[in-house]
């Protein structure tokens, strides 16, 4: 995250290295005299004032608190001005709508929808460079977190809930992307690609995958949400209308409701 | 008839579980059969298995934390070589078996690593220190260690028989569930932390009332060393701290056992509250390890530059602080779980706060040198070391500390470079300190000081080497956990990383060979007069080893730096303080209650993970029996008698005499 | 005492020798040592329950499309169930008093009557789980339920193990009398079976009383 390629990622990598500045005019001092007095007042230096009964002093108290306090001060106020312009659930201000993902994490890959669009991808997300994208997240299974590193922050995904995430990539380009938190056997596979392209080459991709291939329906899905592996990316040139808040209320119904393949999948049946 | 158990639950097929899981049984056997062809066993049991001396128990607690540190750093050197070849390779660790020894390693390494180190010097120096027989429950203390040994037991059969958990150190749901973790990995886990859950718990009871009621005559508060405030401010942790662990690993096993949905992902469980109750307990763990480590650099550090320690007063009140603010951190471990930003800017401020008392304390230990005498001892190499690398740590968990930042560097490697560099710097540095610096009056000889110099530059050396890479990977956006990836330009940083962790296996090396070598030279370390540092604190004036009770007479404390005053009237004096009147002393009796109820601990965990249900019944009904045997019995005490009593501190006067008139100290 | 004069005061606390202060007497007598530890014991024990309370709080409303508390709890059961715990913390004060005049009858007496409410609360409260989980409102229904299980249960495990130590000091006294170490332990029981009363008035507020009225 050092090479950032979108304006989160560009102020969280400030935010963190302006951060560090601060902080390394306490640290680098203090490991300095820490060397210094240990080497000065080592016992067989006679040059050196033993002081044996020196052991308080209001003045220094004073100092010694009041140095760490207004560091933290500080960046107390870098913390919650950032949290709140960096949220993920923030819109990037941006003269182009944003463009709605739809995300669901599985074991061991990502599916993304494009509810607009009616189309979907494993393992690679295209998007238009200079649009921002709206995520809508989710997880199929356990606790995932959605991480494009130059692009900007992660969010997890959790069955059951929606996380929000908006990212945007400057220039296009291919970034990678990972789940990064822990989710069993396949998790090092789970690797996507986010792929920012200009805006002709978009609407050319996405005329494209309309309509080609199969169609996302639950029965396809719950073929794809079978633990395994995708080595390669592919789409579906259609998908189920709501697929993505069937997938978010599923866990919430009755416990038979979720059970496995097969299952019913409209939780709003009366029990 | 088993439950689950069959014989598919030895590892038969993996080689480097099998031979790692009989090196250990032949090591046991090897210990046993020794032990029984010196005839050993008595003096054992007698003296130490079924002692309540709290010198005894920290002793063992100490040995437990050295044994399983080599099994947790064994388990990180096998990672750190694995990830070095596994650039688009798959390495030597099948991902299972690589699964496993992470969780494996992080569970061991602070729950039977880190714990048993601080617990371990806590038990054995603070009731030294404010002038103290013993605990305030020996037996309950008795019972607290053996438990923890008990969970140590069980995380080790898991080698051997079955499998251990897959689901990280802190076993998030749902990857922790029964669904996505069937077998019986994860309820070693459970089963193992509750156990030793339940005995950590008892010390924090036992040592909170020990410092606020078991202090010598005229021990106030403010006059007790600052190791007893850490101490107790760690036990109070621990007493709130740990009936949380407790209730949520119950949770889980409901879940897994009962078919409960706490944390399901399905019927409304709610895994996002486990991750809030794992961390409120969580947070507040690690100030349990870090706070009497800083306790322990500063009886050091003020000893070695023979000066009191500056700013006593400051140290209580960030003591305390750290204590209370401990509390109100936790969710900084989760800031990308999407709390908003309200939520997030708050704890990422109150985790901010509570690094200005930790750096009021660095700021005290820097000004306890100046002005001081600075003897460069091995426990002082330790501080210095501490001092610099946990200020680098502390900074960079700050950084982690802004949620924005902390978006690009959650589960990153520059997490885990962090955590290893605050528990390292801190914690590991702080026990082998107090290793070195209390380990005469334990065992009467000191250890040796080149081989403890050896040992601490290459930990130094090694750690650097081993972590700053990992700072680096993080940053270029490496993710921790992962069994194979297929960048190239992280595979140098990792291959530098695992000479860094060579390297800490040579400090650790070190570290056993000085014990070996110390043990064999005891005679040339002798320590004749029990102050072998110039001490300051009340366990400097008894001998070396105390006697299990500690002083012949309590002593009356009038003022601060107890023994220092009474140390320098002496030598003002020009003689020892008169003769005390003695009296015959009340010790509580040695009882097997510990080992007996930890043994049949070890038959219910083992048979609750394995589904063996009659041998769950026949293990409660075994402890239950225990504990009544146990309340059944008519003497609680035996009797010093008071010519044993003078007979002894006869013989230290002795060789106090002998130090005062040779005018060694001035 | 001119030692005194002796001893540094490098962070300038400054001397109070006129008095000494109520903490520096030296160690407790044992009774206090042993109600204090015990104290802390029982503030640990409620911070437990407190995660299981914030555990309810949070699954209150996870019910899985199935029952929630208003349409379960049967309050008379709870009533008695009330009654007979708080009957049972008044006997356990009057085997106090028994104890305190040294009345072996009285006090096996009292302590029975206590251990037989405490059962006849374990009775009710088992018999109240054995209807849920027959209709199919068992703890695996749904989060809610687990949590209320849990809660309840725990609670009624605690009231158990509490018998059980109950039944256990019956014996000692019968055998042993009144001696120094089950007079100590007898208070440590009395306050955990009082205890145990706090955390049910806790249960019957937010659990039953909250559930029932929302």
């Amino acid at each position: 995250m050092l090479d950032p390629k979108g304006p989160i990622g560009v102020a969280e990598r400030s935010i963190l290295l302006n951060s560090l500045a601060i902080m390394l005019v306490v640290v680098v001092p203090v490991i300095v005299l820490t060397l210094a007095f240990a080497w000065w007042y080592r016992a067989s230096n006679s040059r050196a004032r033993y002081q044996p009964d020196w052991a308080y002093s209001g003045r220094l108290e004073f100092i010694v608190w009041a140095i760490p306090a207004l560091i933290v001060m500080f960046l107390g106020g870098v913390a919650w001005v950032g949290s709140h312009a960096l949220d993920p659930w923030k819109p990037i201000a941006s003269n182009r709508p944003p463009l709605e993902v739809q995300v669901v994490s599985m074991d061991w890959k990502w599916l993304f929808l494009y509810p607009d669009i009616g189309i979907a991808s494993v393992n690679e997300v295209v998007v238009p460079a200079g649009t921002p994208i709206h995520f809508r997240l989710t997880s199929d299974t356990v606790m995932n977190s959605f991480f494009v590193p130059q692009l900007g922050g992660q969010i997890y995904t959790m069955a059951g809930m929606e996380s929000q995430l908006y990212l945007l990539a400057d220039e296009p380009g291919v970034f990678a992307g990972i789940s990064a938190q822990f989710s069993g056997a396949g998790f090092p596979d789970m690797q996507f690609r986010m792929r920012a392209v200009g805006n002709a080459e978009f609407a050319d991709w996405s005329s494209k995958t309309r309509g080609a291939g199969e169609t996302l329906d639950l029965a396809a899905y719950e073929r794809l949400a079978l633990p395994g592996v995708e080595r390669q990316p592919r789409t579906y040139g259609a998908i189920t209308a709501d697929l993505f808040y069937t997938i978010v209320s599923r866990f919430t119904a009755k416990p038979e409701a979720a059970a496995g393949a097969g299952r019913d999948l409209h939780p709003t049946h009366s029990s | 008839m088993l439950g689950k158990l069959d014989w598919d639950a030895i590892p038969l097929h993996e080689p480097i579980a099998l031979i790692t899981a009989v090196t250990v049984v032949v090591v046991v056997l090897a210990v046993l059969g020794w032990i029984t062809v010196r005839g050993h066993w008595r003096y054992l049991w007698n003296e130490w298995i079924t002692s309540v001396d709290h010198k005894r128990l920290g002793v063992m607690y100490f040995l437990l934390g050295l044994v399983m540190l080599i099994r947790g750093f064994a388990d990180a050197i096998m990672m750190r070589a694995h990830q070095a070849m596994a650039y688009n390779a798959p390495g030597y660790l099948e991902p299972d078996h690589y699964n496993q020894i992470f969780s494996a390693h992080g569970t061991i390494m602070i729950f039977f690593t880190a714990m048993p180190f601080m617990i371990g010097l806590m038990n054995f120096v603070m009731p030294l220190q404010i002038g103290a027989r013993d605990v305030a429950f020996p037996t309950l203390n008795s019972v607290s260690f053996w438990l923890t040994a008990a969970g140590v037991a069980l995380i080790n059969v898991s080698l051997g028989v079955g499998v251990f958990s897959r689901a990280g150190w802190l076993a998030y749901p749902p990857l922790s569930e029964l669904r996505f973790s069937p077998d019986v990995g994860v309820d070693y886990y459970l089963w193992s932390l509750q156990i030793s859950g339940v005995g950590t718990l008892m010390t924090g009871i036992n040592l909170v009332t020990t410092v606020l009621k078991m202090r010598a005559p005229g021990m106030r508060l403010t006059r007790m060393p600052i190791f007893c405030w850490t101490t107790l401010a760690s036990n109070l942790l621990i007493v709130a701290a740990f009936p949380i662990l407790t209730a949520t690993f119950a949770m889980l096993l409901l879940d897994r056992y009962l078919g409960f949905h706490f944390f399901t992902k399905e019927a409304g469980g709610n895994p996002m509250m486990y991750v809030n109750l794992i961390w409120a307990w969580g947070h507040p763990e690690v100030y349990i390890l870090i706070l009497p480590a800083f306790g322990i650099f500063s009886e050091v550090i003020s000893t070695f530059s023979g000066k009191p320690l500056f700013g006593y007063r400051s140290m209580i009140v960030a003591t305390m602080a750290i204590c209370v603010l401990s509390f109100m951190v936790w969710l900084h471990h989760f800031f990308t779980m999407g709390a908003g930003a309200d939520v997030n800017a708050f704890f990422g401020i109150m985790t901010m706060i509570i690094s200005v008392p930790t750096g009021v304390k660095v700021f005290n230990w820097l000004f306890t040198m100046y002005g001081g005498r600075v003897r460069f001892t091995s426990p002082v190499l330790w501080t210095i070391g501490f001092m610099i690398t946990f200020v680098i740590g502390g900074m960079t968990g700050v950084l982690m500390a802004i949620p924005p930042a902390d978006f690009v560097l959650h589960n990153s490697l520059f997490l885990v470079a962090h955590f290893h560099n605050v528990v390292i710097g801190g914690v590991v540095f702080g026990a082998l300190a107090g290793y070195v610096f209390w380990f005469p009056k334990a065992f009467g000889f000191r250890l040796h000081e080149g081989w403890g110099k050896a040992t601490f530059w290459f930990w130094l050396v090694g750690f650097y080497v081993a972590f700053m890479p990992l700072y680096a990977l993080g940053l270029m956006g490496m993710t921790r956990r992962m069994q194979h990836y297929d960048v190239a330009a992280w595979q140098p940083w990792l291959v530098v990383a695992m000479f860094g962790a060579v390297l800490i296996f040579f400090g650790i090396a070190c570290l056993v060979i000085q014990l070996v070598v110390s043990i064999r030279q005891r005679g040339r370390l002798h320590d004749t007069t029990g102050d072998p540092w110039d001490g300051r604190s009340l366990e400097w004036i008894t001998p070396s080893p105390p006697p299990a009770f500690n002083f012949a007479v309590l002593p009356n404390v009038q003022g601060e730096e107890a023994y220092w005053g009474l140390k320098q009237g002496a030598l003002r004096a020009g003689a020892l303080p008169d003769l005390p009147a003695y009296e015959a002393i009340h010790l509580p009796r040695n009882s097997p209650t510990g080992f007996v109820t930890a043994f049949f601990a070890v038959v219910l965990g083992f048979a609750m993970i394995w589904h063996i249900w009659w041998l769950a019944i026949l293990g409660l009904i075994g402890a239950f029996t225990g504990f009544v045997v146990f309340a059944w019995r008519d003497k609680e005490e035996y009797a010093v008698p008071v010519d044993e009593v003078a007979a002894h501190d006869a013989r230290h006067r002795a060789a106090r005499d002998v130090l005062l008139h040779s005018g060694v100290r001035a | 005492m001119s030692a005194v004069a002796a001893f540094p005061d490098p962070n300038r606390l400054g001397r109070l020798d006129a008095e000494t202060v109520a903490d520096e007497q030296g160690p407790a007598p044992k009774r206090i040592v042993v109600g204090y530890g015990f104290w802390i014991f029982l503030l640990s024990d409620f911070i437990m329950f407190s995660a299981f309370f914030a555990a309810y709080a949070v699954l209150n409303g996870a019910t899985a499309d199935g029952p929630a508390g208003h349409e379960l709890f049967d309050l008379r059961n709870v009533a008695i169930e009330t009654v007979c715990l708080l009957l049972s913390s008044f006997t356990c004060g009057m085997a106090s008093l028994a104890v305190s005049v040294r009345s072996p009858v009285w006090t096996q007496i009292a302590l029975l009557a206590t251990g037989l409410l405490g059962l006849v609360f374990v009775i009710l409260e088992v018999a109240e789980f054995h209807t849920l989980v027959v209709a199919g409102n068992g703890p695996q229904r749904s989060a809610f339920l687990s949590a209320f299980f849990t809660l309840v249960g725990c609670h009624g495990v605690h009231v158990t193990a509490g018998g059980l130590w109950l039944g256990t000091m019956m014996a000692q006294f019968f055998f042993k009398g009144f001696n120094e170490t089950l007079l100590r332990r007898f208070m440590c029981f009395s306050l955990f079976w009082h205890a145990l009363d706090i955390i049910w008035v806790a249960i019957f507020t937010i659990v039953y009383l909250m559930g029932a009225f929302t």
